[in-house]
């Protein structure tokens, strides 16, 4: 079991996620990870959500209160059995996002980059600082103000085999370009008979950030997750960033990546070799017994704090972070649920037609007779984020109400 | 039918030359003669920022019999579409292009199968002209496997990748931006192609239009964007649409070409001087002056909002078979009967395709769930009531 650390094989790091049902998982999750194109050849370290084994609980209860003091965490590799395996190095979320685009555009040559002042500017959050000096200005494009065009652009190229990274400078922008997203990026391959596939990776900081005001704190992973034919996936530490940046641009389905404008200064340290994280699965965050909280992006870090709070109150909650908003990784979930019997879900999207609706509802048809209560789902307001400090607090869920949602759950 | 009394209206008046020429030797249907034959253009081409292409054409007399041929056949599938429509073997929404045949093979001797084409949802006939067979086109438009998208597209939806045909799109505009990613693209890997984006004077005052016109001309890529001006955009008349209906201006600081979109070799001229202009230049706009006989579609009659003297009269002076059919027969290159045999020939593949496609069968109901993803993610797929149709996908 303690191989999951240095993730030699694909499917090895799954064992850890849960106690029971341990060889199904193996079985179960091969499959996926079977199917994910590697690059043949180079070792690779698989995800290795939890970066730790079934110990038992109260030791990893008091590794999680010291994870989480601040959104600045440090990942918890300080634990002694993962000193033996490499080293890595420290760096913040933008530079991991930046790293990994890096090394896809060195491996692949077709990988180009598409957005504004992603080029000469280094792009608005340096995602793609000196990427345009390194490889010029044909594969890393600063284009107009025009998101429907260029990611009209960028989808165009993309069926013909080169694979765009089309950045939105902020998700909200892509709203301009639905059109092109839902109708050709989504559909195309489906309308062409499986003729033309649409490599495409469409990312940017979405989320709500500090006091950014209404048009620029949208979440648009609940407009975009009905379109059929894209994937889409929701980093949330330097680790799975580069993770899902990688296997992003590898992957021959047209896929966005959401990050989050208040993530991009999250220092951890990751691997130096190279590493994919699995683009369906879900990230097990903190393995429990009472509580299954499902989360994605910055509300993990809300959620983890809450933890604190909770393991402090006698409560042992399973965090899961989902990564993959769609498809949803029912498998990892669905253990869960099978373990918990309860459920919490702590979104960023606003409550109506929300990711978290959507996983209440595919929760709910799945595992129905595991449930003890119902599902509880915690979201955002459904108003525009308003301007003023307080007021975007209580749009957002925060710590002390998830604690007393898991009160309720569990009474 | 009216369109075959034209016809023989129009051959009267040419068997006057007929003797004269009775010395020749006999010349074979599909002659495979490519002695040049220099031939004008029935107008001059009109340009805006760049100087126009001369009006004499070189062509031949086998090019000129694979024209004919080629837009009878299109004419002829467009047609039988028609009558299957009615029939309701087809449904949903049907863009018919006859009346606008040249554009598509005028298009075609002017390029490779390596350069890209992409338009909208009027694509049948473009699609045959890339090498698409009648059959893939019946059997699409009627939803069966043999499809060319196996029966997932339809009308809307004609792709064919190994000849670089794009499609097929049936949102307004939105193929426009795609085009001038597929010219990006060929300047990124360097093949010395081009792109023609096709798009109507409806679809001209889209603004991802001018976003898309603007980024090619930053990056230099050559991307041609032809509009196909038929003067109506469903129902609304183009100077009902636009300000400034001379679409090959609308570009700017992008030069632009205006060329009778009815003559297939003013076409071919066009099409030849643009690529040329654009792997040198960045982009070009050419604007071809067209007519759709149909109506937008075969919900709309076609006669609400434009007379029917006007569509006959188009019918008349410039059709693009008769232009070209005028033209073999001055020059002599193959007899009236000889022409008529390739009609009825060609009718008759039409005919036997058409049935050829009604026994293709229906796509299996596992096909609902494949192509959604290039790779599937090994889930089980099911339908509503979780019983009738699974499909587990790779």
């Amino acid at each position: 079991m303690a191989t999951g650390f240095h993730g030699v094989g694909a499917a090895v790091a799954a064992l850890s996620s849960s106690p029971s049902n341990s060889f199904d998982s193996k079985k179960l999750l091969c499959s996926p990870r079977r199917s994910f194109p590697v690059r043949k050849g180079a070792s690779f370290v698989a995800d290795r959500s939890d970066g730790s084994v079934n110990l038992d609980l109260n030791p990893k209860a008091r590794r999680a209160q010291q994870l989480i003091v601040n959104a600045v965490a440090n990942k918890a590799d300080s634990s002694p059995a993962s000193s033996s395996s490499k080293p890595g190095h420290e760096l913040l979320l933008f530079e991991a996002l930046r790293e990994g685009l890096e090394e896809e555009m060195d491996r692949d040559p077709r990988v180009c980059v598409m957005g504004e002042d992603v080029g000469h500017y280094g792009g608005s959050y340096k995602v793609t600082r000196g990427l345009a000096e390194k490889f010029g200005d044909l594969r890393v494009l600063d284009t107009p103000i025009a998101e429907n065009s260029f990611t009209g652009m960028g989808i165009g190229a993309a069926m013909t085999g080169l694979r765009p990274v089309v950045e939105g400078m902020n998700m909200g922008f892509l709203l301009l370009a639905f059109n092109q997203i839902s109708n050709n990026c989504g559909m195309l391959h489906y309308t062409s008979g499986g003729q033309f596939t649409i490599p495409i990776v469409i990312r940017g900081p979405g989320g709500v950030g500090r006091q950014l005001g209404a048009e620029h704190s949208q979440r648009l992973e609940s407009y975009f997750q009905s379109i059929p034919g894209i994937q889409m996936v929701a980093c949330s530490t330097p680790y799975n960033a580069k993770g899902l940046m990688k296997a992003a641009i590898r992957s021959e389905n047209p896929v966005i990546l959401f990050e989050h404008v208040l993530l991009y200064n999250l220092k951890e340290r990751i691997p130096d070799e190279d590493y994919i994280c699995n683009l369906e699965e879900a990230e097990m965050v903190r393995p429990g017994e009472h509580v299954t909280i499902l989360t994605y992006s910055r509300m993990r870090y809300h959620v983890m704090q809450a933890a604190k709070t909770l393991v402090n109150k006698g409560y042992d909650p399973e965090v899961i972070d989902i990564r993959s908003l769609k498809p949803f990784d029912l498998h990892t979930i669905g253990n869960s649920v099978k373990k918990t019997h309860r459920v919490l879900i702590v979104e960023e999207c606003m409550r109506t037609g929300g990711i978290g609706a959507s996983l209440t509802a595919a929760i709910t048809e799945n595992f129905h007779d595991y449930l003890d209560t119902p599902i509880m789902c915690l979201s955002s307001q459904d108003v525009p984020t308003p301007y003023a400090g307080t007021l975007e607090e209580w749009t957002v869920v925060q710590p002390a109400q998830i604690v007393t949602a898991v009160e309720q759950l569990c009474k | 039918m009216a369109l075959s009394y034209l016809r023989s209206s129009s051959s009267r008046s040419v068997n006057l030359l007929k003797p004269l020429s009775s010395s020749l030797p006999l010349r074979r249907p599909i002659s495979t003669d490519t002695t040049p034959i220099t031939v004008e253009t029935s107008v001059p081409f009109t340009s805006h920022q760049c100087d126009a292409p001369s009006r004499s054409v070189e062509t031949n007399p086998k090019e000129l019999l694979t024209f004919f041929r080629d837009m009878a056949l299109m004419r002829r599938m467009e047609i039988a579409a028609d009558s299957l429509y009615k029939a309701k073997l087809i449904r949903g929404f049907c863009h018919l292009y006859d009346g606008q045949e040249a554009v598509a093979v005028g298009m075609e001797a002017a390029v490779t199968k390596k350069d890209c084409i992409i338009t909208a949802y009027r694509d049948h006939c473009t699609f045959i002209g890339r090498g698409g067979t009648l059959l893939e086109v019946f059997a699409e438009l009627m939803g069966r496997q043999a499809g060319c998208s196996k029966g997932k597209g339809g009308s809307m939806h004609f792709y064919k990748k190994d000849s670089n045909f794009y499609g097929g799109h049936g949102i307004v505009g939105a193929q426009v931006p795609l085009g001038c990613g597929l010219a990006f693209a060929q300047k990124y890997s360097k093949d010395e192609t081009v792109t023609f984006a096709l798009y109507g004077d409806g679809a001209a005052n889209q603004g991802q239009l001018f976003e898309a016109l603007n980024i090619s001309a930053l990056w230099d890529l050559p991307a041609i964007l032809v509009c196909e001006n038929n003067h109506y955009g469903m129902g609304t008349a183009e100077w009902r649409a636009a300000k400034s209906p001379a679409y090959y201006k609308r570009g700017d600081y992008v030069p632009g070409l205006k060329v009778d979109g009815m003559d297939a070799l003013a076409v071919k001229q066009a099409c030849k001087f643009a690529k040329e202009h654009a792997l040198k230049n960045g982009p070009i706009i050419l604007e071809m002056d067209t007519y759709r006989y149909h109506g937008h579609s075969m919900s709309d009659p076609g006669s609400t909002y434009r007379t029917r003297d006007e569509i006959s009269g188009v019918r008349q002076e410039r059709d693009p078979i008769e232009r070209i059919r005028k033209l073999i027969l001055s020059h002599d290159l193959a007899t009236e009967k000889e022409l008529k045999d390739i009609e009825k020939e060609v009718r008759k593949e039409v005919d036997d395709t058409i049935t050829q496609a009604k026994e293709s069968p229906m796509p299996e109901p596992s096909e609902l769930f494949t192509n959604v993803y290039a790779k599937g993610l090994g889930v089980e797929s099911f339908g509503a009531d979780r019983k009738e149709v699974r499909a587990t996908l790779p």
